[in-house]
């Protein structure tokens, strides 16, 4: 029997369920969320919602979950930093080049490639953050970082020294949902951000306008609201901001700052770029770039104007982003039913989150990230300044069919000979006192490498397939309303068993949407 | 006739200036003390401009007449960011105005052709734009057999609705552009052959022009290639890296050349670069360059007339410390659509100069 699964179909069924996950239904209050609402809160703010934590939600007064989860900001990383975090940059030079010297030529006459440091640190920041991401107890945190990195953007490309990168991601952890105003000044000062637009090399004797522009045209105004006079002013004022070069700190080079008059925004002084700054997040465009930026990222890829509009307005008093994201996620926009499913997951949402909901072992992150960088999202190195676009951007006929293929592999590897000989990862609310166990665990994956057991994949194993914990011992319809987010696009027979309608799930189109 | 356009998106802006050098101007020198192209590493043209020593390889298209360069190519007002800029030249558009549509698929518009191999233009890199467009069935792909393997696991349901949900619609719609593509085209693409020449593989820009020889020697009818290579932006320490970008690219499309000679198709294949903008024509602190206007475009093929057209901009009548634009890159897009596809459009100019490099 082949049955297209309706949503209401469903709810007895979740009913029935006796996996104690689930909150007693008497005295809810008139805002308590049901399921549909609380996956759909958890998926727009964390990766891969667990059937769990869902749970854990359902039931609940929805406005009071919002502030726990809002509170729920980890200031500093749960995964330990990487050590060479305070190499200045003229040590880390001094290596590269003693390495690139080493090389030796090998018999083809070809050099033979070295570990480079500078390379060699940029792979481990990608997997730093990627196991963060995995690791995290919250989720709502590395969403949150996202979006800065994305807004606020540095490329490991460019800037080619990891551990300005680094603080610049524990600049975005504190600031997460902190006060943008002081997150623009601490940006401007940043040294990641000082390599990656070139203000480092932005002096008196010769301005460089690559921030200046940015700054306007992403950062803060947006394109048509300054004309090319102000970023050449704006260039100026910004002057002498520069990287220590043996701390690869800040410093204020004042000998190299241009202190005359400037005309910036109908405004003239003796600007400095805090000056800038300030008349900035006077202009009203500053607050509506950013709440449109956080509604496309959260709620819709349609602007509605007057949301954006009175959201941005309350904004601008004071700068702080709780409030905003607190009133973005209670608007009417945000829970409106037919805002559920109606953004395309993002490749990071895509491959951290099904990893996080299947609870699949993950012991080597670079493999995780390689398929980032096939979809085309790789952490540090966003595309160009404006970050990735997003939104329908996410899908082309080159990209769907790449996600197709990695979530089959997943689905693959989902039954592996490791989980089989009795390996399980660690239980959700746990996460953190569990992390020793989940690393004991992925040693000894490193020499069994995962590999799929023919005929016992998700798809094909039948009865006998073995879910995860974070799935395992839940019915078919269940199933199906925590990894989609509306009906599936080829209808699931729900006889089938868990592990078949979680391999189906995941392969159809609707998985693609959040 | 119909010839098939390859274009070449030289992303990040690239310097006219040391593609083709004023070398005579004295001005070039005093603009660019420290960045200038030594007069000895300038591959002569005429009496006024020359070749980067580093596009050597493309010396025999030059001479055999197949190369055009389009000089001081650009538009009024010109905008000086990456994607705004890159936008108005893939959307045809004037600079105040924002299109969605890119300039390919308007040439199409209205326009009915034969539907053959389900595809029309195919994109071999990230940027869709210019042939972005309801006319136009596009497919975006990296490497020919992954896409053939993996569109064997999408199938067409009966009766898909999006139920009113643009994310949703899109989905749908890439589903069936890779569902009619993959049918036209698996057949033709195994029995291509491998290129007579391989390419570099330094810079994935060997692999796109790898597969774009594949496709043009297989014959998929499609109007449309394009492939990109990045790497121009550049702000600080230009020399070496702009050297080495426009090394490769020259090796390339003589590759290119010589392949499609070989293959009996060099006059059906039209090679067009461009790039958002040029660069600021003075060097900045950092031995690099800002961003600029004008820039020249080149062209190639065996159809093409080759040569030098348009007019070097001005050293000393700059705009904002730019070169002025001396042609529209409309008027070129309006040459290639004539002489490509036999479409006559004007891309929005009230009279597009008539430029002699494709008959």
């Amino acid at each position: 029997m082949v049955a297209r699964v309706g949503r209401r179909g469903l709810l007895g069924g979740a009913a029935a369920l006796s996996t104690g996950l689930w909150f007693p239904r008497g005295g809810r209050a008139a805002t308590a969320m049901d399921f549909d609402e609380a996956r759909h809160l958890l998926s727009r703010i964390t990766f891969g919602a667990t059937p769990a934590e869902i749970g854990a939600l359902e039931g609940q007064d929805y406005a009071v979950s919002v502030d726990r989860l809002l509170a729920s900001i980890r200031q500093s990383a749960l995964t330990p930093a990487p050590d060479w975090l305070n190499e200045g940059p003229a040590e880390l030079r001094r290596r590269q080049q003693a390495a690139q010297a080493e090389s030796k030529t090998g018999i083809d006459g070809k050099k033979l490639d070295v570990v480079r440091p500078v390379e060699q640190q940029g792979r481990e920041l990608r997997n730093w953050w990627v196991e963060e991401m995995l690791a995290t107890d919250r989720p709502f945190t590395e969403r949150m970082v996202l979006f800065w990195h994305n807004h606020f953007t540095s490329s490991f490309l460019k800037v080619r020294y990891a551990p300005a990168l680094f603080r610049q991601n524990a600049l975005f952890r504190r600031e997460a949902v902190g006060n943008f105003a002081t997150l623009l000044r601490e940006v401007a000062r940043d040294p990641g951000m000082l390599i990656y637009l070139d203000g480092m090399r932005n002096v008196a004797r010769q301005p460089n306008e690559n921030f200046a522009r940015e700054l306007l045209e992403l950062f803060t105004l947006g394109e048509g609201h300054y004309g090319e006079a102000d970023i050449k002013a704006a260039a100026r004022a910004f002057t002498g901001w520069s990287i220590d070069r043996e701390t690869g700190h800040f410093v204020n080079r004042e000998q190299a700052h241009d202190g005359g008059r400037k005309t910036f925004l109908g405004q003239t002084g003796n600007f400095g770029g805090d000056e800038i700054i300030g008349i900035l997040l006077k202009h009203p465009r500053t607050a509506e770039t950013i709440v449109e930026k956080l509604w496309r990222e959260f709620v819709s890829l349609t602007p509605d104007r007057g949301a954006i509009g009175s959201l941005a307005a309350s904004f601008r008093r004071d700068y702080e982003i709780r409030p905003l994201m607190r009133a973005i996620l209670l608007s009417a926009g945000f829970r409106d039913p037919a805002s559920r499913g109606a953004l395309i997951k993002s490749p990071i949402d895509l491959i951290v989150g099904s990893v996080r909901l299947l609870g699949l072992p993950v012991p080597e992150k670079t493999q995780l990230v390689r398929m980032l960088q096939g979809l085309g999202q790789v952490p540090f190195d966003p595309p160009n300044v404006k970050g990735w676009a997003g939104g329908e951007s996410w899908i082309s006929t080159y990209t769907l069919l790449l996600r197709q293929q990695f979530m089959r592999r997943m689905v693959e590897a989902t039954t592996v000979a490791p989980m089989e000989s009795g390996m399980t990862m660690a239980d959700r609310p746990n996460r953190r006192a569990d992390r020793k166990q989940q690393l004991a665990a992925s040693e000894s994956m490193q020499m069994a490498e995962p590999r799929p057991v023919e005929g016992r994949s998700l798809r094909n194993a039948g009865g006998e397939a073995r879910l995860g914990p974070t799935l395992s011992g839940l019915g078919s319809p269940l199933l199906l309303r925590t990894l989609l987010a509306r009906p599936p696009i080829n209808a699931i027979d729900p006889s089938l068993s868990p592990g078949g309608v979680v391999a189906l799930a995941m392969l159809d189109t609707a998985y693609q949407l959040k | 006739m119909s010839r098939i356009l390859l274009l070449v998106e030289l992303r990040g802006g690239n310097d006219g200036l040391n593609t083709l050098v004023p070398y005579a101007d004295a001005r070039y020198r005093e603009l660019r003390p420290r960045l200038a192209v030594a007069r000895d590493h300038v591959l002569q043209l005429d009496e006024r401009v020359g070749l980067n020593h580093k596009l050597e390889p493309l010396m025999e298209a030059w001479k055999a007449g197949d190369l055009a360069i389009v000089q001081g190519v650009g538009y009024p007002y010109p905008n000086r960011s990456h994607f705004r800029s890159i936008e108005i030249w893939d959307t045809a558009s004037a600079s105040n105005q924002t299109l969605s549509e890119g300039w390919i698929a308007q040439a199409f518009r209205g326009t009915t052709f034969a539907k053959g191999a389900g595809v029309d233009s195919i994109v071999i890199d990230t940027n869709a734009l210019p042939s972005t467009g309801p006319e136009l069935r596009t497919i975006v792909m990296q490497d020919a057999e992954a896409f053939l393997r993996q569109a064997q696991g999408i199938k067409s349901p009966a009766g898909m609705s999006d139920n009113g949900n643009p994310a949703l619609r899109h989905l749908l719609a890439v589903r069936q552009e890779i569902n009619a593509a993959a049918q036209g085209l698996s057949d033709r693409l195994r029995a291509a052959p491998a290129p007579a020449e391989s390419y570099g593989q330094d810079l994935f820009f060997g692999r796109q022009l790898d597969l774009a020889t594949r496709v043009l020697t297989a014959k998929v009818p499609v109007v449309a290639i394009k492939t990109a290579l990045g790497g121009f932006d550049t702000h600080a320490n230009q020399a070496p890296v702009h050297e080495r970008l426009l090394a490769f690219l020259a090796t390339s499309l003589a590759t290119l050349r010589r392949n499609l000679i070989v293959a009996n198709l060099w006059s059906d294949v039209v090679v067009m670069t461009y790039s958002e903008f040029g660069r600021r024509a003075k060097q900045n602190a950092s031995a690099g360059t800002d961003h600029g206007a004008a820039a020249p475009v080149l062209v190639m093929g065996g159809s093409v007339k080759g040569g030098l057209h348009g007019a070097y901009p001005s050293l000393s009548d700059l705009q904002d410390g730019d070169l002025r634009h001396v042609v529209d890159f409309r008027s070129v897009f309006a040459t290639v659509a004539q002489g490509c596809w036999g479409l006559s459009r004007d891309f929005g100019l009230r009279q597009p100069q008539r430029l002699g490099f494709l008959g």
